[in-house]
């Protein structure tokens, strides 16, 4: 185990930004740390690098307990959101210094760097200073610098928040690649889901300072603990209802409720590729009309207002919607494949649950 | 709903202005009114304090700065300079690093306490001292009793200097560390470099610049410093004049030769750390050009 949590509580002031968490990271991981801003996720990550005291609880880095050990001391490698390079040093100083202070014979900081140069694809860039950088290449900087004195964990916060979408890309399949090569234990903070469901081999996910769930990007997604997951995992409708006679519902649309008494409240998400969309006005139960056409690429999501005003995303490929011959405005009737009952009573998650439609109607009824 | 885009292009044929550009006529009538303000009265005068030192000779001009009286004065001057600049600079890299990086209980009092000197008058300051360790003063009988002169003396001239330029270092490192904030010292850190370390290598590198005007204002206040030293010097020729007092002695003797000649190396002190910082910050531009230079440009 290379970091391990152990019921971690950060208080400021008097407002807990971290509230008894606990988990850990096995050798040679690549992990992100995921949820909204102020959800505590930087705030873990600094108590990792010790750049913050926990209030309570244990942190162990490969086994020892860390709380006392200072942030010199911890060998971790921290590449800090704003990159922080030194400005008055040129790239290879950068690389050098952490290095230079672990007091490492001259002739193998010349040879490490030059290592960690090449790793990088720094070349030629080695005699610039930071301010005659671009933004990726001062953020592989920052990378080679915490990497240079070999540490045992590297921690990044928000390392792809500073560059442009198109560079964020190209660098999110460079640090999975660096990671594969390296294989050295891994954590970044991310508020971007979708980064850290691309990236990461275990996602954990914060809200308000709470652990919320941890686990593999496939897990969290099919699997959310609960709503909060669900909702900040990938798209989601989501739907008030109300329960009457052993019915929930709203606008047209009704699911199942049996067992809960008349008046409770209820919550239904479901995901936009579980709604079926068809030109067919007939073919399944619900009318909508394609109110709008979002193009996202590949995929498509379509807005469908039902006839009472309740507003449905749907998604789906681009052969899809033209074989379908969907086009803006058009009336489509729609069916939702699979649903998931958010908040009941208990506050627990409900598990998906997939609907059997009877057959559809051989001769379309409302013509 | 955005507006269509609108057709109002500039006509072809003539030259494209942008919005901001101010028109020539003002732009050239501010670079004028800069200039002739420069030139009457900043280059004018400073020419002519040369030119009134040098008018009876560059003997004349030598002779009036070997002077007994004013050589003790430049001596002096020079003293006060050594002493109160580098502990106004230690002071000031202290209190600014203090105010920039952490939160305490009455920092705003402490910066309003360096502001003080700007607000008082530089006399009152010297009275202050006079009123402390003067005959009458509450630590005179004591002092006295010991055989310690401070005031009418050199050590009241450096006490006097050092609180007129006691805020010049600090107010000009607080900005620079607080925009610089703390993260390039949190990198060094978990690189494993010690406080000192991170300090030396990292802090001071970053805000040389801020630290070099710092010194550079406070050193032209601590040799230029008139009213302060004046009240607390007790202007015994050849032992408590600096440079300035001696100035303005020689001056209402009628020796224009010897004031002119001693104001002239005053703005010549001056004008050196004016130069020493130009060419400090020549050679950090030439060395970042060089650096570009020396390497292909990025893919």
């Amino acid at each position: 185990m290379s970091i391990a949590l152990k019921d971690v509580t950060k208080r400021f002031g008097g407002v807990d930004a971290v509230n008894r968490v606990t988990f850990s990271v096995n050798e040679g991981e690549l992990v992100a740390l995921l949820g909204p801003s102020g959800g505590g996720k930087t705030t873990v990550l600094r108590m990792i690098a010790g750049l913050e005291i926990p209030s309570q609880g244990d942190i162990f880095i490969r086994g020892q307990r860390v709380n006392d050990v200072s942030v010199r001391e911890r060998n971790i490698g921290f590449v800090f959101q704003s990159y922080a390079l030194f400005k008055n040093m040129t790239v290879f100083k950068n690389i050098a210094f952490g290095l230079k202070i672990k007091k490492w014979k001259r002739r193998a900081i010349v040879e490490r760097v030059a290592e960690m140069i090449q790793l990088f694809g720094l070349e030629e860039l080695e005699h610039r200073y930071p301010h005659q950088l671009s933004g990726g290449q001062r953020q592989r900087v920052a990378i080679a610098r915490a990497l240079a004195p070999k540490p045992s964990v590297l921690l990044l916060d928000e390392p792809f928040g500073a560059v442009d979408a198109k560079i964020r890309q190209d660098l999110r399949e460079w640090l999975v690649r660096l990671h594969h090569d390296l294989n050295v234990t891994t954590l970044f903070v991310t508020h971007d889901q979708e980064e850290a469901m691309e990236v990461a081999n275990r996602i954990v996910i914060f809200s308000k300072g709470n652990l919320e769930q941890i686990g593999t990007p496939r897990e969290v997604y099919e699997q959310p603990a609960n709503e909060f997951v669900a909702r900040f995992i990938g798209v989601m409708n989501v739907l008030e209802l109300e329960v009457r006679n052993g019915v929930a519902r709203v606008g047209e649309l009704a699911f199942p409720a049996q067992g809960h008494p008349d008046g409770q409240g209820m919550r239904i998400g479901f995901r936009p590729y579980a709604v079926q969309v068809s030109p067919d006005v007939g073919l399944y139960h619900h009318r909508a009309v394609l109110k709008h056409t979002f193009f996202l690429g590949i995929m498509l999501r379509l807005e469908l207002e039902l006839p009472s005003g309740l507003i449905v995303r749907a998604r789906m490929t681009k052969e899809e919607y033209a074989s379908l011959g969907l086009d803006d405005g058009k009336e489509v009737s729609i069916q939702i494949r699979e649903y998931r009952v958010l908040a009941r009573g208990d506050g627990t998650l409900g598990p998906e649950v997939a609907v059997n439609y009877p057959m559809p109607p051989t001769i379309a009824e409302n013509i | 709903m955005a507006a269509p885009p609108s057709n109002r292009r500039s006509r072809p044929g003539r030259a494209p202005r942008r919005g901001v550009d101010e028109s020539p006529l003002v732009k050239w009538c501010l670079v004028s009114v800069a200039w002739v303000f420069a030139l009457v009265f900043l280059l004018l005068p400073l020419a002519n304090v040369f030119a009134q030192a040098l008018g009876k000779g560059v003997g004349a001009y030598l002779h009036s700065l070997v002077e007994p009286d004013s050589w003790a004065s430049i001596r002096l001057t020079l003293l006060v300079a050594a002493i109160t600049v580098p502990l106004n600079a230690v002071f000031g890299v202290a209190a600014a690093w203090a105010i920039a990086k952490f939160e305490f209980r009455g920092k705003s009092l402490l910066i309003t306490l360096i502001d003080l000197p700007f607000s008082v008058s530089p006399v009152v300051a010297g009275l202050m001292f006079v009123i402390l360790f003067g005959l009458q003063g509450y630590f005179g009988k004591w002092l006295d009793a010991h055989e310690i002169k401070i005031i009418f003396a050199v050590p009241g001239i450096v006490l006097a200097t050092i609180f007129v330029t006691f805020p010049f270092v600090a107010r000009e490192l607080i900005p620079v560390m607080q925009a610089t904030g703390s993260d390039q010292e949190q990198a060094a850190m978990t690189l494993g470099a010690s406080g000192w370390q991170t300090f030396w290598y990292v802090t001071l590198p970053s805000v040389k610049w801020g630290l070099i005007y710092g010194v550079i204002l406070c050193n032209a206040r601590a040799m230029g410093e008139f009213g302060a030293v004046f009240v607390v010097s007790g202007r015994v020729s050849g032992l408590t004049d600096t440079m300035p007092l001696r100035v303005e002695k020689l001056y209402q003797e009628y020796n224009a030769v010897g004031a002119f000649a001693l104001a002239s190396l005053l703005a010549v002190l001056a004008l050196v750390t004016l130069g020493i910082k130009t060419v400090l910050e020549m050679r950090t531009a030439r060395e970042f050009a060089r650096a570009e230079r020396t390497t292909a440009p990025s893919t």
